[in-house]
């Protein structure tokens, strides 16, 4: 699969990464050494071969529908780059 | 430097639990390495007064409890910055994390100091967990104590778990904490000879650990012998309500089963291992292991896992796959680095300069594989089929072991490399470190990495023993043979 400087854009916004227009070329040539190298993938035969979800067979786990924890607004935004009254803040979204 | 740092955890142990040293004496001594060991890199953040105050607790409780005080009360640990130490910087050494203290603590280190261990300092590593040489950290690469004969050039300890390496190698800790997502206990462990062992998948709660790749991380321990490894483990490993797949089954006592009587044992040699372009001297070690392991009583047969080969390009569709989504939270918003946003900059600008600025080249990289790999009309062609043949190479291995107990095979392809040796390579040439170690991650199986000897150039080099699902206790028991028998006994020189 060779990724062309179009593709590498599109991949670069679906991954919310800016990239710079000079800097494409250079990402698209890495992303298809990388994609082409697992291409190999294609040589092994998985016809009818479940995919494998889980290492050891065990259903997940149900637990009370409950609050377990909370009341700790403070403590969450402690870490924030910008809060405003107790809320995380962010540019605006909608006009 | 003080001798205390040269114990094991076990002598520590039997030193701390008579009082004939307290935990603050060997607090002391670790904290002074550390200092005096900047030029190893090796520690991301120095906890001096925690270490203190938790050493001086640990005495007390030895003196009340004595023989009856677990393990590794007292005992002085390094802690890999991936996982999260309440209050604690915790950034997994990427920008995009910095100034991030969390305000919870990962349950296996919860764990370690519910047992009295001390905390000595956060450790280096890849960023995310994300490489084989410590060199994409943010932090600037941790460097080997180990250095090659007659050379002053620094060599990498290996990664991700780089800064853990060496400071367990450095005898700046008598222990660190790791996690290996497709070798990053291992691989370091033996580019600086020491025992690094990752616990079947589930063993070790993931809570409070940053995440990589959510179904093939696994925490372990990083120790100087296989019976420190052992105690450690005992010591994360657990049910955790927490990490959903996480298991529930009791935790054996691993140091119990430490006999080093592996008569009548089947060791599998896979014939795959056996790599085209692999440096004799690895060859030939791997052969000595298996003499030593025949020596000891077991038996040696080659066995096949026929789709080795695949291991590696499934990993790198399932590893950035799952990445792309777990990194997708550092978006600027909850915590850590926000980019400065120019005037009319909305939303979907502050998540692409963010993550832009916050993210090292080849963290991006593998998010964008991730992304690409996961996009619409790719699912099938890629990830679908990387998780069928992951299938299948779980399959090799469970065929394997209606016939073996364990497995021998090499942990590296190589010795440790030196700093930026690889800086011009291809991605795909330092993805090739992980080819001995990464099959076990896709099976979820438990691995060990053991020294076994040094190359012509005095540099330590292990084998891996791999072991059946939950069966760590008779890995280690294994391991604790082939320890025994290569008495690898060599230590770095100290030039730091």
């Amino acid at each position: 699969m060779s990724i062309d400087k179009a593709t590498a854009a599109r991949v670069a916004h679906l991954a919310r990464i800016r990239v710079k227009d000079e800097d494409l070329e250079t990402l698209a040539a890495e992303l298809s050494g990388i994609l082409g190298w697992v291409e190999q993938l294609g040589e092994v035969d998985v016809e009818g071969v479940e995919p494998m979800t889980s290492v050891t067979p065990m259903a997940l786990r149900r637990r009370e529908d409950a609050v377990t924890d909370g009341g700790i607004r403070d403590k969450v935004l402690a870490n924030a780059p910008a809060t405003r009254e107790g809320f995380f803040a962010v540019p605006k979204v909608v006009e | 430097m003080s001798d205390l740092t040269r114990l094991t955890i076990a002598e520590a142990r039997a030193k701390l639990r008579a009082r004939e040293i307290t935990s603050v004496e060997l607090t002391e001594a670790c904290l002074a390495a550390v200092d005096a060991a900047d030029a190893l890199n090796a520690v991301s953040a120095k906890t001096p007064q925690k270490a203190r105050e938790m050493a001086a607790a640990a005495d007390a409780r030895l003196s009340a409890e004595g023989e009856g005080a677990p393990s590794l009360c007292g005992i002085p640990l390094g802690i890999k910055d991936l996982f999260c130490t309440e209050g604690v910087a915790s950034q997994a050494a990427s920008n995009i994390l910095e100034g991030f203290r969390p305000p919870y603590e990962s349950t296996v280190t919860a764990r370690l100091w519910e047992r009295g261990a001390v905390m000595v300092g956060k450790l280096n590593m890849d960023e995310f967990a994300m490489g084989s040489s410590n060199e994409t950290s943010c932090y600037g690469p941790a460097v080997n104590p180990w250095r090659a004969k007659g050379s002053n050039r620094d060599l990498t300890p290996g990664g991700s778990s780089g800064g853990s390496a060496s400071a367990v190698a450095a005898e700046l800790c008598l222990g660190a904490t790791g996690t290996d997502t497709g070798g990053s206990i291992r691989q370091p462990a033996a580019f600086t000879g020491i025992v690094g062992v990752k616990p079947t998948y589930g063993r070790c709660s993931r809570f409070g650990i940053v995440a990589f790749a959510s179904s093939l991380d696994q925490a372990g321990p990083m120790a100087k012998t296989v019976r420190d490894a052992a105690i450690m483990l005992e010591g994360m490993a657990g049910f955790d309500p927490k990490d959903s797949t996480s298991a529930d089954l009791a935790v054996p006592d691993f140091e119990a089963a430490l006999t080093g009587d592996i008569r009548g044992k089947t060791i599998g040699i896979p014939k795959e291992y056996r790599m085209e372009g692999m440096p004799a001297e690895i060859d030939a070690l791997w052969d000595r292991g298996a003499q030593m392991l025949r020596d000891a009583g077991a038996k040696t047969v080659e066995i096949s896992l026929p789709h080795t080969k695949y291991a590696l390009p499934a990993y790198y569709v399932i590893a950035p796959a799952e990445a792309s989504s777990n990194l997708a939270r550092y978006d600027g918003v909850r915590f850590g680095h926000r980019a400065k946003l120019g005037a009319g900059d909305a939303i979907v600008d502050l998540y692409e300069k963010s993550r832009a600025e916050g993210f090292g080249p080849e963290v991006q990289r593998r998010v964008m594989i991730g992304a690409y790999v996961l996009s619409a009309g790719y699912y099938d062609a890629y990830y679908l089929r990387a998780q069928k043949v992951r299938t299948l190479i779980k399959r090799d291995f469970e065929q394997a072991f209606e016939t073996v107990d364990a497995i021998l095979t090499p942990a590296t392809p190589s010795a440790a490399f030196g700093i930026g040796e690889m800086a011009d390579a291809d991605p795909v040439a330092m993805y090739l470190n992980d080819v001995f170690t990464v099959t076990v991650n896709l099976a979820g199986l438990p691995g060990a990495a053991v020294p076994t000897g040094v190359d012509s150039s005095g540099l330590p080099l292990g084998l891996q023993i791999i072991g059946k699902p939950w069966g760590e206790a008779e890995m280690l028991d294994i391991a604790y043979a082939l320890e025994r028998s290569a008495g690898f006994t060599a230590r770095p020189d100290r030039w730091w």
